[in-house]
């Protein structure tokens, strides 16, 4: 059990982590996700004192 | 806002249903326990547990009487947060006061009362540990997570009575691990101290938790999910699995105390660094990680200098720090391949930490003013800075070489400080002086002079101590491994006791100057809350949001 769980993490599993961990790169690095990144930054700066809800009832 | 309407109450739904059957079932069992506790301890926690229950039934039929829980969608819930924040001020205070007595204990052993057994060190140190991480940390994350949650996503929080559950139930495990630390029930395993049933206890509610803070973001109202979310549902979901599989125990009894863990030996060992470094990373560094990618931006008004490199900053996290645990066990009967490999990834995490650390204080740039004229703003950039010195501090401590000399020793005392009180004591701090006038609607804190005294006072605090530790602790490691000409050690055991005196009573009043901090900081927090505000502070009351 030992031998199989070792062999496995260290060749498909390290693999299957990095091919992970690669496209967690590509996706944060990708040119045409820039303009969404930069709406989500400014999330927190243009939010209002109450949910999206109460402002779409009230409008 | 729809504050002058009634607000719509959740009636009486399954979910309150739900909540009332477990504190049913809970104070049945506990009941059980009073009656068949095979040990004395469990025998003397079953009554307080049965009160925690009642009282937990007695709130459920309260709601049920008021026709439910307000579950309006036209409002955050803030009432959580409140409740969230006076939690977190009782509980550091208390936790930071029991630090403080075990430094002295430390210093003047006679603090030890021999009369009675729960005034011992090795019952007080859980106390501490578990109050300052669990009670104090969880309760600002708790508090801060459902905030940024509601906020960022534009919705009130899901789960109908569910966030009241997660809320009580928390100070409800801290008191039954507390007082079972007193009267000496514990698992012996570091930051894994409560035993089988609180630890049942805790799986539920923390299992609520990651349902209800899924639930939010499920129903949100914004595109994108904000990276501050990110790093607490890591936090949540990693805690989860560190947690379960870290206790996984037989008791002895269905109604006793004792437990005896599955894994024994160096299993167990190896097990017990994963978590405990794992809540070092996920509980202490991916959760406050989202309070500064939420606070700081916020209180700068700027958005965080690259929302790439946080999000880069996030995935290496979590694809190194699990595997970090192992440099707690260097030279232990751990294979030796092991440890290098928790060596070698602790060296990988200084490059996210030190990518993390600069995104935080480059998100000021163009800002920089406010670190003069803004307290608050000190404080957060203060504590990343601590972040970044403690991330530094933390890879060098694991290399194999360094570790023979700091393992066993006060440097690693001293290290832990300068994460928990300069990193995690003071983000929380910074975050807790936004929230207040935000939650209690006022123009600001009641006094800016006394957050600039909690600052420059518990800073100096932090000084004594780290440096305190240093010297006591790299002194400590060269007197043990110190030879004479004979090969014989060079000197007691006692004699490095002796020696580190001074640097003991040293690390006593760092500690009492940080307590000092926190209880001006919890006077001015009633002050704000009672109206007695009278500048307004820019920094508090923004422009409101302008739909452009």
């Amino acid at each position: 059990m030992y031998e199989i769980l070792a062999s496995f993490a260290q060749t498909w599993g390290m693999l299957l982590f990095v091919t992970l961990f690669l496209g967690a790169l590509t996706y944060a690095l990708w040119p045409k996700n820039q303009e969404r990144f930069d709406k989500a930054a400014n999330a927190p700066l243009n939010e209002s004192d109450s949910p999206a809800d109460a402002a779409a009832s009230e409008d | 806002m729809t504050s002058s309407q009634t607000l719509q109450r959740s009636g009486f739904d399954i979910n309150l249903a739900a909540v009332g059957l477990i504190t049913l079932l809970g104070a049945l069992w506990a009941l059980f326990a009073a009656a068949f506790a095979p040990d004395a301890a469990m025998k003397g926690q079953s009554w307080l547990i049965l009160a925690g229950f009642l009282t937990g039934l007695l709130l459920v039929v309260g709601a049920i009487a008021r026709g439910g829980v307000i579950v309006d969608q036209s409002e955050y819930n803030e009432d959580l947060i409140k409740a969230g924040v006076i939690a977190s001020l009782f509980w550091g205070a208390a936790g930071l006061l029991v630090g403080v007595l075990i430094a002295f204990q430390l210093a003047f052993p006679v603090l030890n009362l021999d009369a009675f057994g729960f005034t011992s060190f090795g019952r007080l140190r859980p106390l501490h540990t578990s109050a300052v991480i669990f009670a104090f940390g969880g309760n600002v994350l708790l508090a801060t997570s459902f905030y940024v949650v509601q906020r960022t996503s534009r919705t009130r929080i899901a789960g109908g009575v569910w966030p009241w559950f997660v809320f009580w139930g928390y100070q409800f495990f801290i008191v039954i691990a507390a007082s079972g630390y007193l009267i000496g029930i514990t698992q012996s395993q570091e930051y894994a101290e409560p035993e089988w049933y609180a630890d049942l206890w805790l799986t539920i509610v923390w299992v609520a938790y990651l349902l209800i803070f899924l639930g939010t973001l499920w129903k949100r109202k914004e595109p994108h999910i904000y990276v501050a979310n990110w790093f607490y549902l890591a936090f949540i979901i990693t805690i989860a699995v560190l947690h379960v599989v870290n206790n996984l125990a037989v008791p002895v009894d269905f109604f006793g105390s004792r437990s005896y863990p599955v894994m024994a030996g160096v299993q167990n060992a190896l097990t017990q660094w994963w978590y405990g470094h794992n809540a070092v990373g996920f509980f202490l560094t991916a959760g406050f990680l989202g309070i500064m990618y939420y606070f700081i931006p916020k209180r700068v008004h700027r958005p965080v200098y690259s929302y790439r490199l946080s999000i880069i900053h996030f995935w290496s996290l979590i694809f190194i720090y699990i595997w970090a645990g192992p440099h707690h066990l260097h030279y232990t009967a751990l294979p030796e391949w092991a440890q290098t490999l928790g060596m070698t990834f602790s060296i990988m995490l200084w490059m996210p930490s030190w990518g993390g650390m600069i995104n935080g204080l480059m998100t000021l740039s163009g800002a920089w003013d406010k670190l003069r004229t803004d307290p608050v703003v000190r404080m957060l950039v203060l504590s990343v800075a601590f972040y970044g010195m403690s991330t530094f501090e933390g890879p060098v401590m694991s290399v194999r070489a360094v570790n023979s000399l700091s393992h066993y020793t006060d440097w690693t005392v001293g290290h832990v400080h300068s994460g928990a009180l300069g990193w995690v004591g003071f983000v929380s701090f910074g975050a807790l002086y936004c929230l207040v006038p935000w939650l209690w609607k006022k123009k600001g804190m009641f006094s800016k002079a006394l957050v600039d005294w909690h600052f420059w006072i518990a800073t100096f605090g932090i000084l004594l101590y780290i440096t305190s530790m240093w010297v006591a602790g790299i002194m400590q490691g060269l007197m043990w491994r110190a030879y004479n000409e004979l090969g014989f050690l060079e000197y007691s055991f006692v004699e490095t006791v002796e020696a580190m005196h001074i640097s003991y009573i040293i690390r006593a009043v760092g500690g009492v100057l940080y307590l000092a901090g926190a209880l001006i900081m919890i006077y001015n927090v009633y002050r704000t809350i009672k109206g007695d505000v009278t500048e307004t502070d820019e920094a508090v009351v923004p422009q409101p949001a302008l739909a452009e």
